[in-house]
């Protein structure tokens, strides 16, 4: 009997920089590949995402009028986290997803690359969103981008990491507070990395992260009228009418895709400034010139 | 020290007469206050009652702006806030609040928007918020308030004259000041924030009490004691507000006339403001639950009110941008 005794984690929800349980008290194992318990999530209700749009309103000023050097650094500050945690993901994916070691451990190096790659564009995407435009009189006319607001991220199954960091970071990366609800069946990668966030400088409030049922949480989600944008990724049919619908109130800006596992390794296609765009809206200001 | 013994008086009295009911009897359980009134948190009110609790609380609002920035269209922007808190059509729709509270060089211009419309006009004078000026002073300060059209006058008591032991002082200027309203209705700030303990809140709220009492005959609502100026943390607090109630609750055991409440400063949230009802329907019951005799003085809880009133009603999260502000 020198066996010990298995310590299984109990996660939590991640609010304003805080680890809460969820206030429905809910929660459910979390089993690997062979049914045995790794553990347990919480299975957040709408009063938890109207808790974190709470959180991410009071974010919202501090995180939208960061320079945006600051915001590279910090998104930056979260590929350090993340590098130092390598093998701790990898198990994490590979023992409730299936997928062997290895590949687990490529998706979580494409999640430090996807991270890097977005610190990068922090202060780069102004360039290619923005423009002075040209006028016929003695004034500067310039469209710089400003973020568009409070975002709510919707993450696939399957990369159940990869796909979360980066319909985290984009918005992120526009200054937008994210709330991300995490895929149903693979949540535990996604507890995870809000400990990631805990620890690297993202300001409290700025990510949000809810484990449970998205059938659940998609209608408080759209409909809440605080929330400007929704992301997501591998919607059904119906729930993308759902949320179109709901969305429609308060006019989100809403931006659904699709993509294969394949697809979201190509940066070219899932982080390039055109993942940045749908999260800004564009201010046009016209400014004496010196004549 | 075993049980309980009537404490013997700490304070020299100078020149005060009255009877100090928290002197000569009981001294406040300072445990067993705030137990109290964390109790009253953990009551679950849901549905009709919640709605009905937010429409209470909204239409018991004193709207206060009490900034040395003030200016004319800030207090109309306020009164119009005041008239109307929501501009959408609601059936029923959500009633005024009850009062604009302001300083005395603002009156005429929240007097002009308020009149006929129910809505008082609060006034806070006698050199708030410190009250350190001379009495002649702040009686002139009331008198011109009343001139200019207020119909409540918010006055703040001489702390450094009450926690110095000379309560005599401080009942004869509470006097002076009730008599100088000629009509208009009174609210005693003790600024309970500055009195330290739980034991000299009880105190200098039955002093504000009997001061008022022994000046000529109340009616019901005429006078109100009040928690804070909102210049000092901490405001209200539900045990201080708690040993207020209690006060007002043992003048009206021993009197039949009803002193009336207003907590003011620290209280955003739906959620509190009906915690604070509560408190008042358990202590003093269902004849306080007006806005004759009970306040919130608050600004930025009125959005939250309005928030989670329309929640209720059309089952959506609001955005704070969907209320006006002021």
């Amino acid at each position: 009997m020198n066996a010990r005794l298995d310590v299984i984690k109990t996660c939590k929800l991640f609010i304003g920089g805080a680890f809460p349980r969820t206030e429905s008290g809910r929660s459910r194992p979390v089993l690997d590949g062979k049914d045995r318990v790794i553990a347990h999530v919480c299975v957040a209700s709408r009063k938890d995402m109207r808790n974190a749009v709470e959180a991410a309103r009071k974010a919202a000023p501090g995180w939208m009028d960061a320079t945006a050097y600051l915001r590279g650094q910090i998104l930056y500050r979260m590929a350090e986290m993340l590098e130092g945690r390598c093998d701790e993901f990898a198990s994490a994916i590979s023992s409730t997803t299936g997928v062997t070691p290895a590949k687990a451990r490529r998706e979580v190096e494409a999640s430090i690359d996807r991270l890097v790659r977005f610190a990068g564009w922090a202060d780069k995407y102004q360039q290619i969103l923005g423009c002075q435009n040209p006028v016929a009189g003695p004034y500067y006319n310039f469209t710089v981008p400003q973020p568009t607001g409070i975002t709510g991220v919707l993450a696939p199954t399957s990369p159940s990491l990869l796909a979360l960091v980066t319909l985290v970071a984009g918005p992120m990366c526009a200054g937008c507070p994210v709330i991300a609800v995490a895929s149903d069946s693979t949540p535990l990668p996604a507890v995870l990395f809000s400990e990631i966030c805990a620890t690297s400088d993202v300001p409290a409030g700025v990510v949000n992260i809810l484990t449970g049922q998205r059938s659940e949480l998609l209608e408080p989600m759209s409909r809440h009228r605080e929330i400007a944008a929704l992301l997501g990724a591998n919607l059904s049919p119906s729930q993308r009418t759902s949320v179109q619908e709901a969305a429609a109130d308060n006019l989100k800006r809403v931006h659904l895709v699709k993509h294969s596992d394949a697809q979201w390794e190509d940066d070219s296609l899932v982080a390039s400034p055109w993942n940045i765009q749908p999260f800004v809206e564009s201010k046009t200001i016209w400014h004496p010139s010196s004549t | 020290m075993g049980g309980l013994e009537a404490p013997h008086r700490v304070f020299p009295a100078h020149g005060y007469t009255g009877s100090m009911q928290a002197d000569r009897n009981h001294l406040v359980d300072s445990v067993m206050v705030r137990q109290r009134a964390a109790s009253f948190t953990k009551r679950s009110i849901k549905a009709d009652a919640k709605t009905e609790g937010l429409r209470l609380a909204i239409s018991m609002l004193d709207l206060t702006t009490l900034e040395g920035k003030d200016s004319p269209e800030k207090v109309r922007a306020l009164c119009r806030k005041a008239i109307t808190p929501y501009e959408a059509p609601l059936n029923p729709s959500v009633p005024s609040v009850a009062a604009v509270c302001v300083y005395p060089s603002h009156v005429r211009t929240a007097a002009k928007m308020l009149t006929g419309t129910g809505v008082h006009v609060a006034s806070v004078a006698t050199g708030f918020p410190s009250g350190q000026f001379p009495l002649e002073v702040r009686l002139r300060d009331v008198t011109a308030a009343v001139e200019a059209g207020a119909d409540e006058i918010d006055m703040v008591i001489s702390r450094g004259a009450f926690l110095a032991g000379r309560y005599g002082e401080v009942a004869e200027e509470i006097r002076q000041v009730w008599q100088a309203c000629e009509g208009a209705h009174l609210k005693i700030i003790l600024e309970t924030g500055e009195l330290e303990t739980y034991d000299n809140v009880r105190r200098a709220s039955d002093l504000a009490i009997e001061a008022v009492d022994s000046a000529g005959v109340l009616q019901d609502g005429d006078v109100f004691i009040k928690t804070s100026t909102g210049k000092i943390s901490p405001a209200a607090t539900m045990p201080v507000t708690l040993v207020m109630l209690e006060a007002i609750r043992d003048h009206f055991l021993s009197t039949g006339i009803r002193i009336g409440m207003k907590p003011a400063g620290g209280i955003r949230t739906a959620k509190s403001a009906l915690h604070y009802l509560v408190m008042v329907k358990e202590t003093l019951g269902d004849a306080w639950l007006t806005p004759d005799l009970f306040r919130f003085g608050a600004s930025s809880l009125t959005n939250d009110l309005l928030r989670q009133l329309l929640k209720g009603i059309t089952g959506q999260y609001m955005a704070m941008h969907d209320f006006s502000e002021a």
